[in-house]
Parts: structure tokens; sequence; C-alpha cells
């Protein structure tokens, strides 16, 4: 009798300690991100999220090559792997039109979260969709954009120094313009610095995902690119192609010929990183995200790297990288995932996301008075975040970007046809998408 | 076992087995009962084979996208048909499988059947390099694109090295070149698949019998002849079928050259099937890319059975 009682005790104790695991199983949400450091700064974060709230959380990092893939494959497939989304600005669209995300209004207006706490640059752009709109998709959670890094200690040398002066008469410094940026590039390239051959800059040329349309953009941009002739329109004939589009994207390609390694013909944030860090490139272009490391960084860290925002040719203007955070519509923790969002908004958990290496979008971290000189590139970044422009949020953007990809890899780096007879193709691509989806 | 306790076993077996069950099976014929063993298996391969191959064909005239389940699917007749067939990138891109099909299987098979013939010699360590061959074909696609790229690195790869060593070219950028990309991408193929195409061939080459070569030998055939009229006769079915096995797996090449090229430089080494997935999971037209993948299959199937007839030719 005794044996049977206590093998009743052991069953009951043993279903007890199932259920508060199933339990605790029930309180772990998913988030889902791509693979890089502002992911690791976010995990070290959300610790804090944890013991307040007792929610645990787990991280689905993917790295950026796949990301979207991968992702937007989860979405489309109704898939329940994450609860919360820090997707692509490009996603909003999909994300809004096809029902991905759920919409962020009634939560943001119970729990007083106001969109004009975060910099209305990033609100629009990571949560708005239709553009502009006050229909809210996502919390802005990670500004970013493409900037520019170079090796404050080679320009600082009073023997390049003096040599860049007789060759441009001008000192060497960071560039005012794109025409600045590619001497200083030319400068470079192939010169040989301690005993070591080095080069001008490592710029994106990625054939995969999105590599080289964030490169382009970011020259054509400056040099007065835009998609649409009158937003809203898609009337992108003489917009796309117009002949500062046709200026942009020969003088990317200019750049590309003349100032990059050796093999840069594929090259993204990583192999940009890479090119950098181990000192074979003046110039690298990659996303503010990733400047936290650099300046850590122990060969090219600390006083090695100076920061600048892209710079301007006739006027201003940046790729714009970052993500806002949504709730996953498929997800069966929304409330779980809502509680992260509304503890997310809150300002000391933003100044704490930024220390840690996020860059937070909220105006009471990244309006604050010191916070240009709270790193060597905060102030870059700001300067960054007032001119950027994205490429098309379309919920067809995957088509849209996959065009660009080819057009633009075909001239750039497979030297196919003219700037001109590329820009011509995607816009007949860009067209077909639209009449395709209805937009035209 | 005497005969007696054999008969006691299947009278107590007909004992207990049920009237029903044992009349219906007694009803059946030989005919019925094969189709009920066969049955499970057919039902399998229709409904993951043959229904999405008819599936596919019926999405292929129609404008449907997987990521937009709300939206209304219309019949547009033969339109993504005439869409492909008309488009010069899609043309672009059979051409670029085509060049990577043809240099891949002349290069191997003359390598192939070289090594067979080397290895087949049977000398002191002739295991040992079988093994060594070998061991390319056994690595993952993936892994052998990824690992590529490093040798193929125009500043710090071996490959490029080696060029220089040999030709005092400087640094060979093999992957960034619209003219090199292709041959990069068909001598990664010819290291890892050789192998194959040589163990195909060793195989046919040890089926020959001595009594051959004996024979050709009493009629001073020399070396060559020998090779002419026995040996390249007895392996050539073989030789074909692994022609027939690489030729359909490298028309739908994928994982390798996505992780060296990405279809790039421009689009100097996007096979068919990188640009159809493309379409397929990254653009999402679904309609559009079942037409892409039904004239794709057509294509292979059709290559396919032309060349099986070719192979029972040389066969017989």
């Amino acid at each position: 009798m005794r044996a049977w009682k206590t093998a009743i005790a052991a069953c009951a104790i043993a279903m007890c300690g199932s259920a508060s695991a199933a339990y605790a199983q029930d309180k772990t949400i998913t988030l889902c991100w791509a693979a890089w450091d502002p992911a690791n700064a976010l995990v070290e974060l959300s610790k804090e999220f944890t013991a307040k709230s007792g929610i645990k959380m787990k991280f689905e990092f993917v790295p950026w090559t796949n990301f979207a893939d991968r992702m937007l494959n989860e979405l489309n497939s109704r898939g329940k792997l994450c609860d919360l989304m820090i997707g692509d600005s490009q996603w909003i669209g999909g994300g809004a039109v096809y029902g991905h995300y759920v919409k962020l209004n009634d939560f943001f207006a119970k729990e007083n979260i106001s969109m004009d706490d975060f910099l209305p640059a990033t609100v629009y752009a990571y949560s708005t969709w239709p553009k502009g709109s006050k229909n809210y998709y996502a919390l802005p959670a990670m500004g970013d954009a493409v900037g520019w890094v170079y090796r404050k200690d080679w320009f600082a040398r009073p023997e390049i120094q003096a040599e860049f002066k007789k060759k441009y008469n001008r000192d060497l410094a960071p560039p005012k313009n794109w025409t600045e940026l590619k001497e200083i590039g030319e400068f470079f390239q192939g010169r040989e610095i301690d005993g070591k051959k080095v080069y001008g800059a490592a710029i994106y040329t990625e054939r995969g995902s999105e590599g080289i349309t964030m490169g382009a953009t970011d020259a054509m941009y400056p040099f007065g690119f835009t998609y649409e002739k009158t937003p809203g329109k898609y009337d992108m004939e003489g917009a796309v192609n117009s002949p500062d589009a046709v200026a942009g994207l020969e003088f990317y390609k200019s750049l590309y010929k003349c100032c990059t390694p050796p093999g840069h013909s594929d090259a993204y944030m990583t192999e940009d990183l890479d090119a950098y860090k181990s000192g074979q490139t003046a110039l690298q272009m990659n996303f503010f995200a990733f400047f936290p490391g650099i300046a850590k960084d122990p060969n090219v860290g600390g006083e090695k790297s100076g920061y600048f925002a892209n710079p301007p040719q006739k006027v201003e203007g940046s790729t714009l990288g970052g993500q806002g955070i949504s709730v996953v519509a498929y997800s069966d923790k929304k409330a779980e995932a809502l509680e992260y969002i509304k503890w997310f908004a809150q300002p000391d958990v933003q100044a704490k996301w930024w220390k840690l290496g996020g860059f937070s979008c909220h105006v009471k971290v990244a309006g604050a008075p010191d916070f240009p000189k709270s790193t060597p590139f905060a102030g870059e970044f700001l300067k960054a975040m007032g001119s950027v422009k994205d490429f098309w949020q379309e919920p067809t953007y995957a088509e849209l970007l996959q065009a660009m990809q080819k057009r633009v890899h075909d001239y750039v780096v497979a030297d196919k046809g003219t700037a001109k007879e590329a820009l011509d193709a995607l816009i007949k691509d860009w067209t077909a998408t639209f009449k395709d989806d209805g937009k035209l | 076992m005497a005969v007696g306790t054999i008969d006691r076993i299947a009278e107590r077996a007909a004992r207990i087995t049920p009237f029903g069950a044992a009349n219906r099976m007694r009803g059946l014929s030989d005919r019925a009962i094969a189709w009920i063993f066969i049955m499970p298996s057919i039902l399998i391969l229709l409904a993951i084979n043959i229904f999405p191959l008819l599936w596919t064909v019926y999405l292929s005239f129609t404008n449907y996208r997987a990521n937009q389940p709300g939206r209304p699917v219309q019949w547009i007749g033969t339109a993504n048909y005439e869409r492909i067939l008309s488009s010069g990138d899609i043309w672009g891109y059979l051409q670029v499988t085509a060049h990577f099909v043809v240099w891949t299987m002349l290069i191997q098979v003359a390598l192939g059947l070289g090594l067979a013939l080397l290895i087949n010699r049977g000398f002191k360590t002739s295991s040992f390099w079988t093994t060594v061959i070998l061991i390319p074909m056994m690595l993952s696609p993936a892994v052998v694109g990824t690992f590529w790229t490093y040798l193929y690195q125009p500043q710090t790869g071996i490959f490029s090295y080696i060029i220089d060593v040999f030709a005092n070219v400087g640094a060979v950028d093999m992957i960034g070149s619209i003219h090199l990309a292709p041959w990069a991408i068909v001598i990664v193929d010819t290291w890892m698949w050789t192998p194959y195409i040589m163990l195909l061939c060793l195989a046919g080459l040890r089926s020959i019998p001595a009594y051959l070569y004996e024979a050709a030998e009493i009629d001073r055939a020399n070396g060559l002849q020998k090779f002419w009229y026995v040996t390249l006769p007895r392996v050539l079915p073989f030789l074909m079928l692994a022609v027939l096995f690489r030729g359909i797996e490298n028309f739908k090449m994928f994982d390798m050259v996505v992780e060296l090229t990405s279809g790039g430089p421009g689009s100097a080494t996007e096979l068919a099937s990188i640009n159809l997935k493309r379409e397929a999971f990254e653009s999402w037209r679904t309609g559009y890319s079942s037409a892409y993948a039904v004239i794709l299959f057509v294509t292979v199937f059709g290559l396919g059975n032309i060349y099986v007839k070719a192979l029972n030719r040389v066969k017989s």
C-alpha cells in the first residue's frame, strides 16, 4: 500500500512539474531579426524584460543575406515561428496589405504610446502604411542609414596629407561630396601603407539579396534620383531614368571600377567590414548599426577610425536602413508580444538600448542635447537620418528589388550596356510589376 | 518436423480463420490481390508526385500568387508561356545553363574516362587513389560552393596564386569577371563530379571479360584499336548513363552556384533554376514560375527521352 501511495505521489509531482513547464513554455515569445551586432545588444536588453514580466524570450536570428528570404517565407506561409518581427522597412507594405502584421493603433492609444515620441523620419519609414498615413504596423525599433567609415589614422599622416594636398590642392579630410569621395578612393587605391598594398573603398556590390541596390541608391539619391515624378503616381519615366539618376549610377560604377579591392564583386555588409577591419581599404560604406562594433575593434577602433554621413552631390540623401518591431498576426501569443512592445517603447529602456549598441529612434534619446557627442558617430547618424530615402515599400517590394538587383549588377559589375539602358529596362520591369499588382 | 505435425498445424490454421475473411480472399483474383499490395504506393506517388505536377500545370495558366491568398485567381490562358518564351532575359539564362551543362559534361566525360582507365590498370596504390579521388563527390554542394569562393579569392586564394605562378598574369578574379565566372562554375562542378563519371566508367571497365582482350591480342590489335573496338563499346552504355544522370542534375543545378556566385556577376552565371527560384520564392509570381517550371520540365523530359532512345540503341 505504501508503495502505491509513493507511486501516486511521484506521478502527481511529475504532472505538476510538466504542467508548470508547459506554463513556462507558454510564457515564452520568439523575436525574429537579422543576425548582426544590434541583435546581440537586444538579447542583453531583453533580459530586463524577462526579469520584469516573467515572459521568457527566444530569438531567431538569420544572416542578412538570407534574412528576407527566410522571414518573408515564414510570413507568407503564415508560420507561427515568430511572435515579434523586426522586419526590414520595405516589408511594411506587404506586412500591412497581406495581413502579416497586427495594426497597432488601438494598442498605442490604450497604452498611451505616442508616435510623436519617435523621430518623424523613422515613424514614416518604419511604421506607416500607406506611407505617411496614421496607420501604424510597427514601433520604430532600430534607426539606421548607410554611412561611411574612414581611416582617421591614415588621413592624419603628414606625408599622406602632403601628397594629397599636392595632388588635389586641398586637405585630406572627410569628403564634402561624392566627387571628393572618389578622389580619396583613387588616391588610396594601390597605395602602399606600412608595407601593405591598400585600396580605396569597400562598397556594396552584392547580387543575391539587396546589396548592390542599397549601395547604388546611396550614390544615386544625392545625384537626384527619385522613384516617381509625382509621389504615389508611379510615373517613373523621367524620374528613374532622369539624367541625374543616370549620372548617379554611372558615378557608382566608376567608383567600383577605380577604387575597390580585387574580388569585390559580390560584397555586402560582412565583406565590407572584413575588408576594412583587415586594413585593406581607406573607406568603407556600411550601415551605422555596425559602427559601435568598429569603434571597439582592436585593429581599427578608437582613434583609428572616423565616421561621416553619406556625402551630398546635388542634394542630401542617404539610403535608409533600420527596422520597426511588429507583432506577427499569426502568433498565438499576441498579448505577450504587445507587452514587449509596451516595455520597449519606454524612454529609459530606449536609453539603455542606445547605450548597448542599438540605435534608438526615441526623441528623448536621439533628440537629447548631448546625443550628438555621445559617440563618435552619433552626430553623423542624426545628420544621415535627416535625409534618408527608402526603396519602394510596396507589397511587391521583393519583385521590384529583384529587378533592380539584376539591372544594376548587370551594368555596374558585369559591364552590360549603359546606365540609361539599365534604368530604362528597370522602368519596364517595374511597370510590369505595378500593372500586375493593379497599381497601373 | 513430421508430415503429420504440419497437417495438424494447417488444419488448426484453417479452423481459426474467420469464414468471412476466407471467403472474401478466395473471391479475389491474383490481379486484384496484386492491386491491393501496390495501391498504397500508387496513392502516395499520386499524392506527392503526380498531383503537384498536374496542379503546377494548372497554375501555369493563371495569375496566382502564393503570397496573396485573397487575390482572385484568374485564368490567363497561355500568357505566362508567351511572356517567358518572348523574354530575352529567360533565353539568356537558358544559354548560361546550356553552357554549363555542355561543358561540364564534355570535360567530365574526358577526365572521368581517363581516370577510370588509369585506375583500372591496377597499380600499387590504385585503391588509395580511388578513395582520394572520390572525396569531393561526398561533400555537400553548398559547402563546396562556399569554400571555392575562398579558393577563387583573387588576393588570398590558392587558385589565383597557382595561375599567377604558371602564367604570370597577376591576381585572377574568377568570380568577379563576366568572362571567367561561367568557367569558374564549370571548374568547380568538374572537380566535384568527375569522380562520379569515373566510378561508373570503372564499373564498365571491370565488367569487360579478359578473353576479349586476349582475342584482340591474337588478332594483333594495337592499344588504340583495343580501346576503340573493345573498351569503348563496352564502357559506352555506362558512360552514357552517367552523362544522363549528371546532365539532368546539372540542368537543375542550384546550391553550389548560388553559394559560389549568386548568379553573378550580373547574370553571367544565373542558371535557369536559380532564376526560377527567384521568381517562385522571392518575387512570388507563382503562376508565372509554374509555367517556367513546366517549360524546364518539358525540356529536360524531352531531351532525356531522346537520349534514352540513343542509349538503348547503343546497348542493343
